[in-house]
């Protein structure tokens, strides 16, 4: 491959990359160093990045040529790809893009990981986030904020927004992230990529540190729906390190890519087109949807009269969750310790109680707080427990329109990408941007965000919508099938931002 | 719901988290706006309403008691911020 070429590789999407590097005609190594250089090109102006592991990608690039070259290549072999900070990378830090865990180097990977390195896929570094994927925007970074590469004065979403920015932005091929209430669609969504939110429990959350347990998964970020079923063929399946990871079989994803949803029952949920709505993200939607019944698809009105209830029941059951997980940190075992002042020794309630006031940050102790309030005494019932009986009744609302149809199209987010400090003094205002996504969640569904248009407001080439697409438990086949298709049929998801 | 500075203070110490008093005032304002986001919630009749905790539905999920290998106490031992041979370092809980 000549020098001019190689220098483009960063360019590649995985499925095409898998190919070049089966057949041999690029290297791992080569593909590897275009991917670093283009971090290296680009990441001062985005930050999608808290550590980049170059010396080590290279190595891991020429042993994944040489087993490609002993003829034991699997799909990933060779691939570069970034993890979101929140999920454990054995021997790279893991921060969590929280002071809290500035220092903190894991000594094991996340199942999700492992598997991916069993693939022989090559680890760029690690993605700025939210901190402890808290947040809409990734300005939660305790860092810095990631930028959209679109529009470096714009949010590029969160809380996987290292993750997104970077896939956009050719900085990484492919992106783990992870999705509580919206981090990994509503990124997608504000970066024009393609992700995927897969069912609760379909990869395991070993390793992946914990926010939210009964609303976290994991799943890919990369430019299209194909790519995307490499990687969760990859990190889909029980771990019986995850006790919450579904027994079921792993179906084939990419064989489920026909390009036919011909007879295909889509429900438009109506609810999700509401008030408020930026139009041209209404208007790209509702073509999009035009697109799929182009396509074969018998398009539906439904409706699903719980959703103005999921912002107030995910914003009790999250937080609440996250006080429990985040109880962990308390200076002993890990992390950020307050060591005093130097004035005398300090006490064990203190030093505990500093490190957490010097170690979380804003959105973080505010979640605490939330979560602490609604499991307290005197207040359980009427919050924390009224919204787990209100979850029941989100999920037997989706159970019943998905008696009718096969898929739901949304959009994935009412609004494109803000400007960066648009929304930092206003928590209520940030949370409304996840409130299409935080149902899904709340009923354990899988969800994608597809590039589908973009709204021009003055900003030249302008910022990307995504179209979000909901199905039953399980279904991530038959979604990644009508991305696929969409996809073919146009190039809203070939587009990419000038840097 | 507004939430006062009194009742931040019991909510922070419930949560072991030190806050100043200029935390305290913008928590008062915040968690207060966000509780209003709440009440929604009590329009709608739940009564005999299962609560969700698993979305699969999954039960306790059990497994044979065998033993294996762990992490190694160098490894266990390698992110404590405070250490005295293979132990974590902790102050004192009771009093002298």
């Amino acid at each position: 491959m000549s020098t001019s070429a190689a220098s483009e590789l960063w360019q590649l999407s995985v499925v095409e990359a898998s190919r070049l590097l089966a057949d041999r005609e690029i290297s791992s190594v080569e593909f590897t160093d275009a991917c670093l250089d283009r971090i290296a090109a680009v990441d001062d102006r985005i930050s999608a990045y808290i550590t980049v592991t170059a010396d080590a990608a290279r190595q891991q690039a020429a042993d994944a040529d040489r087993r490609i070259a002993a003829g034991d290549a699997v799909p990933l072999t060779g691939v570069p790809m970034q993890i979101k900070d929140l999920l454990c990378t054995n021997g790279v830090a893991t921060t969590c893009a929280s002071r809290m865990l500035a220092e903190y180097v894991p000594v094991y990977d996340a199942t999700a990981v492992a598997r991916l390195r069993g693939q022989g896929a090559v680890l760029l570094g690690k993605g700025n986030m939210d901190e402890f994927g808290m947040g809409s925007s990734t300005e939660n970074s305790a860092f810095f904020p990631t930028r959209n590469p679109w529009d470096t004065g714009r949010v590029p979403g969160g809380s996987s927004g290292g993750s997104a920015a970077a896939v956009a932005a050719g900085a990484a091929p492919f992106a783990l992230g992870t999705d509580t209430g919206g981090s990994i669609r509503q990124p997608a969504s504000f970066c024009g990529v393609t992700g995927l939110k897969p069912t609760y429990g379909r990869v395991s959350r070993y390793g992946l540190v914990a926010y939210a347990s009964s609303l976290d998964q994991v799943g890919p970020i990369a430019r299209d729906a194909a790519d995307c079923a490499l990687i969760l063929q990859a990190i889909a399946g029980h771990d019986p390190r995850d006790a919450t990871s579904l027994p079921d079989l792993v179906p084939d994803y990419s064989a489920a890519l026909t390009g036919d949803i011909s007879g295909l029952r889509l429900g438009v949920p109506r609810e999700y087109f509401a008030e408020g709505m930026d139009d041209g993200v209404r208007a790209a939607v509702t073509a999009a949807i035009d697109q799929l019944a182009a396509r074969g698809a018998e398009i539906r009105e439904v409706s699903l009269p719980t959703t103005e209830y999921a912002l107030a029941c995910y914003y009790i059951i999250a937080p609440s969750e996250c006080s429990a997980n985040l109880a962990r940190y308390d200076g002993v075992k890990y992390g950020y310790s307050y060591q005093g002042d130097g004035q005398g020794d300090v006490d064990m309630w203190e030093a505990m109680e500093r490190t957490r006031q010097y170690g979380f940050g804003p959105e973080v102790k505010r979640r605490i707080m939330l979560g602490a309030f609604a499991l307290s005494s005197g207040y359980y019932d009427a919050y924390y427990h009224k919204a787990q009986q209100v979850r029941t009744l989100i999920r037997q609302d989706f159970a019943r329109v998905f008696q009718e149809v096969d898929a739901l199209a949304a959009p994935v987010s009412p609004v494109t990408a803000f400007p960066i400090g648009d929304r930092t003094d206003d928590p209520v205002r940030m949370y409304l941007v996840d409130v299409y996504t935080l149902p899904v969640n709340m009923a354990g569904l899988p969800a994608m965000s597809v590039p589908c248009g973009f709204v021009r407001s003055g900003s030249d080439p302008g910022l990307p919508v995504g179209l979000q697409l909901i199905g039953p438990h399980l279904s991530e086949g038959r979604l990644l099938n009508i991305a696929h298709t969409y996809q073919q049929a146009t190039e809203w998801h070939q587009q990419r931002p000038a840097l | 719901m507004p939430i006062d500075r009194e009742q931040v203070e019991h909510i922070a110490a419930l949560a072991r988290i030190a806050l100043t008093d200029a935390e305290k005032g913008a928590f008062a304002r915040q968690l207060s706006d966000i509780l209003d986001q709440f009440e929604v919630l009590q329009t709608l009749d739940t009564t005999g309403v299962e609560p969700t905790a698993h979305v699969a539905g999954l039960d306790t999920v059990l497994r044979d008691d065998e033993p294996a290998d762990s992490l190694d106490a160098e490894d266990t031992l390698l992110n404590a911020p405070r250490r005295r041979a293979d132990f974590f370092q902790v102050r004192a809980v009771l009093d002298e």
